[in-house]
């Protein structure tokens, strides 16, 4: 069942055209990676997938519940977490101030059903809202090996547990779909390899499908299903992973110079 | 409401009254948007560097008993190194702090200079030197004016044009461009981005000067608040005109001096709202079209 | 001032306190005193009617501040429209609370309207309708300002600020014009302000342990990362305007009855910046830093009085400069924000423990400094 899918879709900044004609889609359950040089559109994709920019031209889709596809072309992006879309950034984006606990704790406040007023006199309504939402918060920090550190404020942890957090925070939306945007940058060899099986486990654990960024090669190839491959906007190719590996034009544009496009 | 038909006299009048009244925010807006432009600032403390001129200017002819010419160029001379002085003191501290930390530091220094004023000067308003030679009422085409009425856009028109030049084709006005475009990237060009921010308060206070000592020929009366309505006004010129465009800020100074002209000519009876209506202005401004009518950069940017 | 933050900033998170009964006794002490002081000044005993009143703006700006605080500090949008929110909530409080004829007799300039003249309600019910005007007026410009960020915001607001007061001063048949209201019944006695404070300070802060109030910091901390996660951003951000204005406009209506006397110059911008000197003073994003820094300022405003009227250091005597005051807490805006960004709270809130850490680690530095000294002065 498809579950995401751009039809014909561009953006253009000014002169720029940061993506073109892009046709990609997302089946319920794959693990599909975009991958691409620095500048190739990446981000941009995401940034339209989840609302951020409405593209110059062309639509993009999102099922439904009931498993028909909907127009989100230029959907607010709150609108479209609701949808069951939840991200990650590039350079990590936590809500510096607030602890872990609370950094997931607000990813969930899109599932509050206690109105403000039930909220402010504190009724057992609400209070038994917030009690589940603060145990869900724990399993999932749990599940990113975070528990430990429920409490310290998101900025002072490593960086490598700050993209784990992240990632507990886009799963708090319970999204159907979650986009990663490069959840390995900056990570060594050992750390790529965990972030590999834990990427795998939650996939999984939570019946995903994930559409993800990524540099990493070792990665990509492990657990994608499907690859995009982008070059100044435009799709160069799309396959599996050992179709991509083989293909003339990628090992040209992308894959030769993969190692100076790390990081 | 009363819609007045003004006599074709008092028409032409108002005309050059916009005129004039539009040279004169042209020259405070300008130091606005230069600003905005290279630091993506709104210098709150522009206005009382307006105020502040005429203050310089009053006591340089009365306790001196300086011939107005002199009067007028130690004013602006002054008024430049002000402008460098609050730069340097207030918001080159704050480089690397966030935006909401400079214009509060803006707010403060603005509001510094009010209280400065009102110990200093004290709270009663000062009467601007009278200069006959700008003063003098003439006769054109049957219309009486001022002579500055039409002083004023000429120096105006001599300034925007001598800035014109300075910024598209001498290599101070390239750095300051390239300053406006990537502040960072500049700086690793091997601008001396400090500098550069130090001319532009200089040039931006030196403009406001000129603009304070032809608002007070007009409008005599100094007290320490005298500089912030013009102060919102000319922001608000240069929002119009599109922030970080020069030619913007002129365009918006003489659309605004029109509008507020012409209000009062058509509709005198909303006269007692003309200072609120320079905000509804903005406020339809930043809705319908925020990067203004030429700028390229908006209030409402995506992060 | 660095120490003060990272011991406030461990002490903050739940479970970290080990003694919770102490800290509640101590609160407990703290109230009964702070009760009792309040009956004695009340009384007369221990303050005249000017140290109460000082005790009676010390509540009005706490609540003022606060307003600022919600939106700016934990909401993360600058607003500078406080001063004419405070206007609405001073002038309908006032013309709520003056007896009829006292108002016929005010308007001598434009005749007042009828219906103004013959408005009344009981205090409670004028301060609470005065909040609640204020808080439609942010809700109606929340519309048009709340899409504006940063520095965008903050003129806009200040120029809708600008704009009431413009209004108010035109529509003289309501407001008196530029002559402005007298009169106003001394109802806001001391309990009146102080249980308001205490009640608007509860209210913002169990806002910001709910959902909500999370919502509101994660958009202060990351828009794009807070709207990416759900958060509808306008509806937040009107959400804490608006309850923001509710509260100036509530301080205003307490305002105007502790000062007697309004006109529309009383709500000047200027009105604005000196409740940002205290939000600024207080840390930006502390419910207990503004409450402390609004009482620091409101009474060192007062005890600050001599320097407009002259005073003398020993042999030198300093003539009388209006003025003086303002300039002296403008200058403290400046250094502030200079040099102590952080005010005196950060975004962080006041505890027990906090505080005992605080004082254990000055205690120790106190006696490191005095064993060096002891040291130095045996090696001379």
């Amino acid at each position: 069942m498809r579950i995401l899918e751009t039809k014909h879709t561009t953006m253009r900044f000014g002169g720029v055209t940061a993506v073109e004609d892009l046709n990609l889609y997302v089946d319920q359950g794959e693990i599909v990676a975009i991958i691409g040089p620095n500048g190739a559109g990446k981000t941009t994709t995401f940034n339209m997938m989840t609302g951020v920019y409405a593209p110059t031209e062309g639509q993009i889709m999102l099922a439904k519940k009931d498993g028909n596809l909907e127009d989100i072309t230029g959907v607010r992006p709150d609108l479209i977490a609701k949808r069951g879309v939840a991200r990650t950034f590039q350079n990590i984006r936590l809500f510096s101030e607030l602890t872990a606990l609370e950094n997931v704790l607000t990813a969930q406040h899109l599932h509050v059903k206690s109105n403000f007023a039930t909220a402010m006199l504190g009724l057992p309504q609400y209070k038994k809202e917030e009690r589940a939402f603060r145990k869900r918060a724990m399993e999932l920090l749990e599940i990113v090996g975070l528990a430990d550190q429920a409490d310290s404020m998101a900025t002072s942890l490593p960086y490598g547990q700050q993209r784990r957090l992240e990632i507990a925070r886009a799963l708090a939306t319970d999204p159907r779909l979650l986009l990663l945007d490069e959840p390995a940058a900056g990570m060594n060899p050992q750390e790529t390899q965990e972030l590999t099986t834990f990427v795998s486990q939650i996939h999984e654990q939570f019946g995903l499908t994930i559409l993800m960024i990524e540099h990493h090669m070792q990665i990509v190839m492990d657990i994608s299903h499907r690859i995009y491959v982008l070059d100044f906007g435009k799709t160069i190719a799309h396959g599996t992973p050992d179709e991509i590996k083989n293909n003339e034009r990628v090992i040209d544009a992308y894959l030769g110079v993969a190692e100076d496009a790390e990081g | 409401m009363n819609v007045l038909i003004p006599s074709m006299e008092q028409f032409v009048q108002g005309i050059a009254n916009a005129l004039s009244l539009g040279s004169l925010y042209s020259l405070v807006a300008i130091g606005y948007t230069m600003v905005y432009g290279i630091l993506r600032l709104i210098n709150f403390a522009h206005g009382e560097v307006f105020m502040m001129a005429m203050y310089f200017v009053f006591y340089v002819t009365t306790l001196f008993q300086a011939p107005w010419y002199i009067a007028f160029i130690a004013g602006i001379v002054g008024i430049a190194l002000l402008g460098i002085v609050i730069e340097r003191a207030a918001y080159k501290p704050l480089r690397n702090a966030p935006r909401i930390s400079v214009l509060i530091s803006a707010i403060g220094v603005s509001y510094l200079l009010q209280n400065l004023a009102v110990v200093c000067f004290s709270g009663i308003p000062k009467q601007f030197p009278s200069v006959p030679l700008f003063q003098d009422v003439i006769i054109v085409g049957g219309v009486h004016i001022q002579r500055m009425v039409i002083i004023v856009p000429i120096i105006t028109a001599i300034l925007v044009a001598a800035l014109l030049y300075l910024v598209n084709h001498t290599k101070m006005g390239i750095a300051m461009r390239a300053a406006s475009r990537d502040f960072d990237t500049s700086r690793l060009m091997g601008i001396n981005v400090n500098r550069v921010i130090s001319i532009t308060f200089c040039i931006g206070s030196l403009l406001a000067a000129v603009g304070a000592i032809m608002w007070g020929l007009k409008y005599p009366k100094i007290e320490p608040y005298v500089g912030v309505m013009p102060g919102l006004k000319c922001f608000i010129a240069a929002v119009l005109g599109g922030i970080g465009s020069i030619g913007g800020a002129v365009i918006g100074a003489f659309l605004l001096g029109f509008i507020e002209i012409m209000l009062v000519l058509f509709l005198p009876g909303l006269s007692g709202y003309k200072d609120a209506f320079a905000f509804v202005l903005l406020i339809i401004i930043l809705l319908v079209k925020p990067t203004g009518l030429l700028g390229d950069k908006a209030g409402v940017d995506k992060a | 001032m660095g120490s003060n933050q990272t011991v406030q900033g461990r002490l903050n998170q739940p479970g970290a306190s080990s003694h919770k009964n102490r800290n509640r006794i101590l609160t407990a002490v703290t109230l009964v005193i702070f009760v009792v002081f309040l009956f004695l000044a009340d009384q007369g005993i221990i303050l005249d009617s000017y140290g109460v009143r000082i005790i009676r703006l010390c509540g009005v700006y706490t609540i003022a501040a606060l307003s600022m605080t919600l939106i700016n500090g934990l909401t993360g949008q600058f607003s500078l429209g406080q001063a004419g929110f405070m206007a609405i909530g001073a002038y309908t409080t006032s013309l709520l609370i003056i007896p009829p004829e006292v108002k016929e007799q005010m308007y001598y300039v434009t005749p007042i309207q009828g219906w103004v003249r013959d408005m009344q309600a009981p205090f409670l019910a004028a301060i609470l309708i005065g909040g609640l005007l204020a808080a439609l007026i942010a809700f109606l410009i929340g519309f048009p300002v709340l899409r504006l960020r940063g520095d965008y915001l903050a003129i806009a607001t200040l120029g809708f600020s600008e704009i009431i007061r413009v209004i108010i001063t035109n529509v003289g048949s309501v407001t008196n014009s530029s002559i402005g209201i007298k009169s106003i019944p001394d109802t806001a006695n001391i309990w009146w302000t102080t249980i308001a404070a205490a009640l608007c300070i509860t209210l913002v802060y169990r806002l910001m342990k709910t959902s909500y109030g999370r919502a509101f910091k994660s958009i202060r901390d990351d828009e794009v990362a807070a709207e990416a996660m759900g958060i509808s951003l306008f509806k937040h951000k009107m959400l804490s305007f608006v309850i923001s204005g509710f509260l100036a406009g509530l301080s205003g209506g307490l305002l105007a009855s502790v000062v007697g006397v309004i006109n529309p110059l009383y709500f000047r911008f200027t009105l604005a910046y000196e409740i940002l000197l205290i939000v600024v003073l207080g840390g930006q994003g502390s419910i207990t830093g503004t409450l402390v820094s609004a009482c620091l300022i409101t009474a060192g405003k007062e005890w600050l009085r001599f320097l407009d009227s002259g005073f003398s250091i020993g042999p030198i005597t300093i003539p009388e400069i209006s003025g003086l005051r303002m300039l002296v807490f403008s200058a403290l805006l400046m250094v502030v924000i200079l040099f102590y960004r952080r005010g005196l709270f950060g975004s962080n809130e006041f505890s027990w423990d906090g505080l005992f850490r605080l004082i254990q680690r000055t205690g120790a530095r106190c006696k490191r400094l005095i064993r060096r000294g002891e040291k130095g002065g045996a090696a001379k």
